[in-house]
């Protein structure tokens, strides 16, 4: 593909603001509007834009196939593990009360792992949707 | 004539109708599918912005992110692996028009039953959500209600939510992609 110097110099400039920004919806989650599910689809379209204006090859260097795979399953695993911690230290299943002194604190930290992992596997699948596009055509658009 | 500062609501609801209207118009009538594409990501930033004025934010982040972002960038992929220009269709058009005109009116008049937009006595807000809205700050120390709900008293719905995007990222790896037999075919 051609290379658009605009475009390359642009998207340079805004990714690390974009992730830093997926991340503050993230964590901010809680108290302003955001939380897991958004924060992985902005994560995943800061990749994406870089995949666009580089190969889709180079995107693999730094983000192999194997490694979203193990971040899809581990979403899923840090999730699960917070309902079973919580079933481990004498609540229900995934009642985050179990996890500190005062109820309300163990649901803050409950509530913050558990967008963690929300936030991995969204951000996991949407990578590896895009892979599978992308290694089909033999390059990306 | 319309005191436009007392009823800014009315008025920003009906122009961003208006326009996803049209837009929606222009995306069937696109005979370019990069056209179409672009156009359906026009049409979620709209939505995007309706989803505002209803006062969602946090569906209007996600709507924003996953419809003006992802799925134009996936819808991108296919139209470059098929091809850009669209088949016309042969055939009779006249039924399937007719058929689609009455489905949306019958909507348009079963929307006529909703209740009335954030009124308290309907049914969504008058079982466990008054419940919801008086405690959550006091028993989970989380100031935003949509989080707390989503991830702490209905943490279970989610944890079903985050199962079924895993499965749909499984069920994409396995039609679509190289393993095993297909690991040297494109």
């Amino acid at each position: 593909m051609q290379e658009i110097v605009v475009l390359r110099v642009v998207v340079r400039l805004l990714l690390p603001f974009i992730l830093m920004y997926a991340l503050y919806i993230l964590f901010h989650g809680e108290v302003s509007p955001g939380g897991g599910f958004q924060a992985g689809v902005i994560f995943a379209a800061g990749f994406i834009a870089y995949s666009l204006v580089n190969d889709l090859a180079s995107l693999q260097k730094i983000l192999p196939h194997f490694v979203v795979r193990i971040i899809n399953a581990l979403g899923v695993l840090i999730y699960a593990g917070v309902g079973v911690t919580t079933m481990f230290m004498g609540g229900r299943f995934l009642g985050f009360s179990a996890f500190r002194v005062l109820p309300a604190d163990g649901q803050k930290l409950g509530i913050m792992l558990v967008e963690v992992g929300i936030g991995m596997v969204v951000f996991s699948v949407i990578m590896l949707v895009f892979y599978s596009f992308g290694e089909r055509s033999g390059d990306d658009s | 004539m319309i005191d436009i500062l007392h009823n800014i609501n009315l008025v920003a609801n009906i122009l961003i109708l208006v326009f996803l209207l049209c837009i929606g118009v222009s995306v069937v009538r696109a005979r370019n599918l990069l056209v179409a594409s672009v156009l359906l990501g026009i049409f979620s930033i709209l939505m995007a912005t309706e989803y505002l004025v209803l006062a969602a934010p946090d569906v209007a982040i996600t709507e924003a992110s996953v419809g003006a972002g992802i799925s134009t960038v996936l819808l991108l992929l296919g139209i470059f692996l098929v091809g850009e220009k669209e088949k016309r269709v042969k055939g009779r058009k006249l039924l399937p028009f007719i058929m689609v005109v009455s489905i949306a009116a019958m909507l348009v008049y079963a929307s006529g039953g909703l209740p009335v937009f954030g009124s308290g006595s309907s049914p969504a807000q008058s079982g466990v959500a008054s419940y919801y809205t008086k405690n959550s700050v006091i028993e989970t120390g989380v100031p935003n209600v949509v989080t707390a709900v989503l991830a702490s008293y209905r943490g279970y719905d989610t944890f079903g939510e985050t199962l079924v995007i895993f499965t749909a990222g499984i069920a994409v790896l396995m039609l679509l992609g190289k393993f095993g037999k297909n690991k040297n075919k494109t």
